[in-house]
């Protein structure tokens, strides 16, 4: 890895009649690795992604491909390609001409092009395939030719705006995997967008949080876990989500402070020797464990996990405690406090 | 099989029938029916009261093929369809492209060259006949600011079926374009970016995907223009009367006036056999060839 970063956004805003798309987005992307844009639906992972691929052009700042200027290039000089969530098939031309399209374009030599084309259904399992229409594949298939045509012109920088959204959840789990692997045998970089934090969470080097056209946080996936920026990235990050409590509900924290707690870090212990006593609200069965939901008067999204099937009833009343060194504490503003 | 599915395809096939039978009853009635006495009528001479009409198989046709006016009408016929159909086709088309992209003006534009479609005919005669009029028309007004001598447009045999030829481009491009625009609403917008990430130009975009997509609507736009040139007469009967000595005459203005002012029925009669024929020959090849080469959606 160079240390001048292969992608670079600096400070760049992209608004739509005075309405807000993105502000402020700085951003650094090392060649050969993997981001993630995680955020909510509309909080601007798309537009980021648009802004990159050249389909939108930026109202401020600057974007760097290569050590390149590119912020007002057109998207085909950008050298990058891309996967779209409906996948953008052509939906008149069969397979092959759907991956060589972009080769064809570019007045790649017709041997060269079925050299390649051959290569990229190989490596993305559509040998065989080529004669289909899009409208004659599965929606994993489909998926595949537009993973076939990302790959097959040998692009550094592959962009994927939720490309799995439109899978089951069974075979999202094995592409997740294959979109991975790919990567890391291509040794390309790509920026993957998606609104779910296990997706993200699995597959990137580099996780980029954003909620209404800002930045939260950047970092690894065990950095957000672990070390959330702000109470957003507490309750966005994690299955389940971390819990926060008023910290006047707990002694020598102050009243003005928010306390973030996850799950696997709180015990139920016997009546009188917890910290907190909660009511059991639903139990919720996972295989390997049971979710315990907790309410609180103080507290928001507080849970424990219990090995195996170990149901509790509803409206049962129980002690938990939980140690200091696990605790994250907030401002009144919401964000990390040091620690 | 078992009784059940059978008793199950039995209602299918019922339910089917009786969903067909409005349109099949009424089809027969005013379609089908007439067609064949059409036909049937086609192999008889005409009845006058000294001789009463007996069957003579094709002679009708014979004399058809016989008569001059009737060639005359047929090669009117065609330069017309030759022209109106691919230059309405692709102005429509052009305009449609145009229109598509300028997102701002496209309510604008859409209504404004649908306007020919949704005036009358006759209304629309009436104001191509104010354009064409010599010496007070608008095109001789414009000639006259240049110095140009006034032209009969309708009046000499060398201009009146270009003119005619105008008018219904005029027409039918504005009407194409609503379907082209229609069908261009239904291309995704993702399929333009995804083009434009692999560096094709527009015009490669427009060759290599607009157009294929647009295939199903070129081909039903086909057809309909197609049914439209040897459908036009009430232009016809404002502007030039088929004249000045047949050339601007169609060849369904020639069947009216076979059947309504030579008061020949089995010559018009024969005429409209003809047309039939002529058209379901094209019909089936249009479909039959361009629809394998077409994706529909
Ligand atoms: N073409 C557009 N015109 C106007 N507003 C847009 C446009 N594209 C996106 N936006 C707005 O920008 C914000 C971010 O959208 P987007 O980047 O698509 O979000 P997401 O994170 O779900 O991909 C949303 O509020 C959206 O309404
Ligand atoms: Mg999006």
């Amino acid at each position: 890895m160079t240390t001048t970063p292969f992608v670079k956004l600096d400070g760049v805003a992209k608004r739509w009649n005075g309405q807000l798309g993105v502000e402020g987005i700085k951003l650094d992307i090392p060649e050969g690795s993997f981001t993630a844009l995680l955020g909510p639906s509309g909080c601007g992972k798309s537009t980021t992604l648009r802004l990159l691929a050249g389909l939108e052009l930026p109202d401020e700042g600057k974007i760097l491909i290569d050590g390149k200027d590119v912020t007002t290039s057109a998207a085909s000089d950008r050298n990058l390609s891309m996967v779209f969530q409906s996948y953008a098939l052509f939906p008149h031309l069969s397979v092959a001409e759907n991956v060589m399209f972009g080769l064809k374009v570019r007045r790649v030599p017709k041997k060269e092009r079925l050299e390649k084309l051959h290569r990229a259904l190989e490596i993305t399992g559509l040998l065989g395939l080529e004669d289909r229409k899009p409208g004659e594949l599965s929606g994993g298939q489909r998926q595949r030719v537009a993973l076939a045509r990302a790959i097959v012109a040998g692009q550094r920088l592959c962009l994927m705006d939720e490309p799995l959204s439109n899978l089951d959840a069974k075979l999202r789990n094995a592409v997740r995997k294959d979109i991975k692997k790919l990567q890391r045998d291509l040794g390309i970089t790509v920026v993957y967008v998606t609104h779910d934090q296990t997706e993200a969470m699995s597959m990137a080097d580099t996780v980029v949080l954003m909620k209404d056209g800002h930045i939260q946080q950047v970092g690894s996936p065990e950095d957000l876990y672990s070390r959330p920026n702000n109470t957003f990235v507490a309750e966005f990050v994690g299955a389940p989500p971390m819990a926060l409590l008023q910290s006047s509900v707990l002694d020598g924290f102050g009243d003005d402070k928010t306390i973030g707690i996850r799950a696997e870090n709180i015990q139920i212990v016997p009546k009188g020797e917890g910290r907190m006593r909660c009511t059991v609200n639903e139990s919720e069965f996972l295989g390997a464990e049971t979710l315990i939901g907790l309410d609180h008067a103080g507290a928001a999204g507080l849970c424990v996990l219990k090995p195996g099937l170990s149901m509790m009833a509803e409206g049962n009343e129980i002690d938990i405690s939980f140690h200091d060194e696990n605790l994250h504490v907030f401002d009144a503003a919401g964000q990390r406090l040091a620690g | 099989m078992s009784a059940h599915a059978n008793l199950e395809r039995r209602r299918q096939a019922i339910y089917g029938w009786l969903l067909l039978s409005p349109a099949a009853v009424l089809l027969t009635l005013f379609a089908f029916y007439p067609s064949v006495a059409t036909l049937w009528s086609s192999l008889f001479s005409r009845g006058t009261r000294r001789k009463p009409t007996e069957f003579v198989g094709t002679e009708n046709y014979a004399e058809l093929f016989a008569d001059p006016t009737f060639w005359i009408v047929v090669k009117n016929n065609l330069l017309y369809a030759g022209i109106t159909i691919p230059v309405s086709i692709f102005i429509a088309l052009s305009m449609a492209l145009w229109a598509n992209g300028k997102i701002r003006a496209r309510g604008f534009v859409r209504t404004a060259y649908f306007t020919p479609t949704v005036l009358p005919m006759i209304a629309a005669a009436n104001l191509w006949l104010f354009f064409y009029t010599p010496g007070l028309g608008v095109l001789d007004q414009i000639g006259s600011l240049f110095g140009l001598p006034s032209v009969n447009w309708l009046g000499q045999p060398e201009t009146a079926l270009w003119a005619i030829i105008i008018v219904t481009i005029w027409k039918e491009a504005g009407f194409f374009m609503i379907f082209y625009l229609a069908a261009l609403q239904t291309i995704p917008a993702d399929l333009k970016e995804a083009a434009d990430i692999e560096g094709a130009s527009r015009w490669t975009y427009t060759r290599r995907i607009v157009l294929p997509l647009l295939m199903p609507t070129t081909l039903f736009i086909a057809v309909n223009a197609m049914i439209n040139s040897v459908k036009l007469i009430d232009h016809l009967f404002i502007l030039t009367k088929g004249g000045p000595s047949d050339a601007s005459k169609l060849i369904l203005y020639y069947i009216y006036e076979m059947a309504f002012a030579f008061f020949d029925a089995p010559s018009a009669a024969a005429m409209t056999m003809m047309v039939i024929g002529v058209l379901g020959i094209v019909a089936a090849v249009q479909f039959l060839y361009l629809d394998k080469r077409t994706h529909y959606q």
